[in-house]
């Protein structure tokens, strides 16, 4: 029977010739992880089902990404209680402050998460190594909590939803965008419970930072999985970090969808999320009389260091606006040592943009660029919810780190085309 | 499993940020996430509600974040149950984990109104407004996850079973 790359990894990691859509299985799982916010309570759950050992060391992350460096006593409380276990379990993926970045950036960059691999975290958006291939969903922390014990957890087979992108990008397009558009077409549950398939020539011709972009926001559209055939591009990124075996799967041609759609996206310019959901999707000419106070350049969305080269080719040699504030936030040290080698910092700071720390900070308004009352930031992250970066009268547009930097430029919505035109 | 309660009700895609803001994440206390439950949507619904409450919202509630203090909070504020059209898939799965009772019916988050007086038989799947003398049509709970309301979540669930195979 032909199957999805989807139904084919779940149809691995449950010992099962085939699974169809509806399916209950029991899987397999070759990496289990959780943060500095979700593994306190991952950890209770451990204990009180009994856990005395994880179920597999080298299988097993702790990252305290969220509010760490700590941000006041009871973060430090939550990633002390990290620390303590990851010490107790003799854990080697524990990252400590230094070696520490967004779990999301991290776990790919250190070749922790690999192809073919069924993943599950503490955290929405574990969709993101779909990127690479693999099956990853985030789960609560009692899910998290019990497969720390068992190595497997039980999931229902997503009906698969196959988006093929055609056309040619246009100047100052990329995975932010063509994911923001399908999120505004779909809506914001338009893929509850499902498989996100991405593919089409246009897919096929992206990086691998752009592509985890995408898979990172299948979740903002409902999704359990965002996913991506692996091919040379994704061989080319995994080879040399590998800690493990990987297996690549491909859809079969007469795989079933449940749906198909299919799109022309030449001609299609940047896009914005408008407050208060990510399906509020406009064109970013539209907005251009939208002021801002800030701009965020980070997140596991995009922090890793291709998204630092585009804000810094629009920065480079230009100011930001003065009452503006620009906050470039690194994925991980490895991002940071490459960002310095190849002098963006300098870019950035001669810009009057300031570098922060590896961390998730703002995003989810924890700290580090928290918006008053009445505020807006332009911001490279996924969510815009409702005081989803500080006061429930700020708002955040969502965008690509092109857009935010040639925003915090002119202080409004600004075309990347506008500034690199000047 | 029976609840009775007044109704409280929201929109569409009530997300996790809203149910219980980031900036209380810095802790996992029940009692201090339900005194933040639902701020940014009405600052004054921890005051107004009375144990045993319902959260009434359309589809895709729960949707964003993974954190399961969300459901905790809503439990923690002692609501007794949530209905909603639809429901996000990790808010779903987190509920039934921790013993928070929800239910999906369309009809009920269309036609039931703010401060209704809401009946439910969990295993039933009935919804009656006494307030409208009406009465609506759930979902269907599968009987694994009643069980694991019944026992109050996942944990105690195991513990239970455990329990169980101990005594025999």
């Amino acid at each position: 029977m032909p199957m999805t790359i989807s139904e084919k990894i779940l149809a691995v990691h449950s010992d099962r010739p085939e699974v169809t859509p509806g399916d209950l299985v029991e899987a397999r799982l070759d990496f289990v992880f959780a943060n500095d916010i979700t593994a306190p309570m991952s950890i209770r759950v451990f204990r009180d089902a009994g856990g005395e050992q994880v179920f597999d060391r080298e299988r097993v992350a702790m990252i305290p990404d969220h509010f760490v460096p700590n941000k006041d006593i009871n973060s430090a409380m939550q990633a002390k209680e990290l620390r303590d276990f990851a010490r107790d379990q003799q854990l080697p993926h524990y990252f400590e402050v230094g070696r520490m970045g967004i779990e999301h950036v991290l776990l790919p960059e250190q070749g922790l998460v690999l192809p073919g691999d069924v993943i599950i975290g503490a955290d929405s958006h574990t969709c993101t190594y779909g990127a690479l291939g693999a099956f990853a969903t985030g789960v609560g922390s009692t899910d998290l909590g019990a497969a720390l014990v068992t190595g497997r957890t039980w999931f229902k087979v997503p009906e698969s939803l196959r988006f093929v992108f055609n056309g040619e990008l246009g100047p100052w397009v990329g995975g932010k965008d063509l994911i923001l558009y399908a999120i505004g077409r779909i809506g914001v549950d338009g893929a509850r419970y499902k498989a996100m398939e991405f593919t089409g020539p246009v897919i096929e011709g992206l990086p691998m930072s752009d592509r985890f972009t995408m898979c990172n926001m299948a979740i903002e559209a409902g999704a359990k999985a965002g996913i991506i055939a692996p091919d040379a591009v994704t061989d080319a990124y995994v080879r040399g970090r590998a800690k493990r075996a990987y297996q690549f799967y491909r859809s079969d041609p007469e795989a079933v969808y449940e749906a198909v759609h299919e799109w022309d996206i030449s001609g299609l310019e940047p896009q914005v999320a408008c407050p208060h959901l990510p399906e509020n999707v406009r064109g970013v000419s539209e907005l251009r009389e939208v002021h801002i106070e800030q701009a965020v350049i980070g997140s596991c969305t995009n922090g890793r260091i291709e998204d630092l080269r585009m804000a810094a080719s629009l920065l480079k040699g230009r100011r930001i606006a003065p009452h503006v504030r620009c906050i470039v936030i690194p994925g991980t040290p490895e991002v940071c040592r490459q960002a310095l080698a190849e002098g963006l910092y300098e870019i950035f700071m001669n810009a009057d943009a300031i570098v922060s720390t590896p961390t998730c900070g703002p995003c989810l308004g924890g700290y580090m660029g928290i918006l008053a009352a009445g505020e807006r930031a332009v911001s490279t992250t996924n969510r815009n919810f409702v005081g989803r970066m500080g006061h429930v009268q700020s708002e955040v547009y969502l965008a690509s780190p092109a857009v935010a930097a040639a925003s915090a430029l002119v202080g409004r919505i600004a075309h990347p085309a506008d500034i690199a035109a000047r | 499993m029976s609840i009775r309660g007044k109704i409280w009700k929201f929109g569409n895609d009530v997300d996790t940020d809203v149910i219980i803001p980031a900036r209380y994440l810095n802790t996992s206390d029940p009692d201090e996430l339900a005194r933040h439950c639902m701020e940014d949507a009405d600052p004054e619904f921890i005051r107004k509600i009375r144990p045993g409450d319902i959260i009434l919202a359309g589809k895709n509630f729960g949707c964003g974040s993974s954190r399961e203090h969300a459901p905790i909070a809503i439990k923690g504020a002692r609501i007794g149950l949530v209905i909603a059209e639809s429901f996000a898939r990790i808010f779903y799965r987190n509920a039934f984990n921790i013993g928070l009772p929800i239910l999906e019916s369309a009809p009920a988050a269309a036609e039931i109104q703010e401060g209704d007086e809401v009946e439910v038989d969990i295993e039933a799947g009935a919804i009656i407004d006494h307030t409208t003398r009406k009465r609506y049509p759930a979902k269907a709970i599968a009987p694994f996850m009643r069980e694991l309301l019944a026992a109050g979540g996942l944990v105690p669930y195991v513990r239970g079973l455990q329990r169980q195979a101990g005594e025999r």
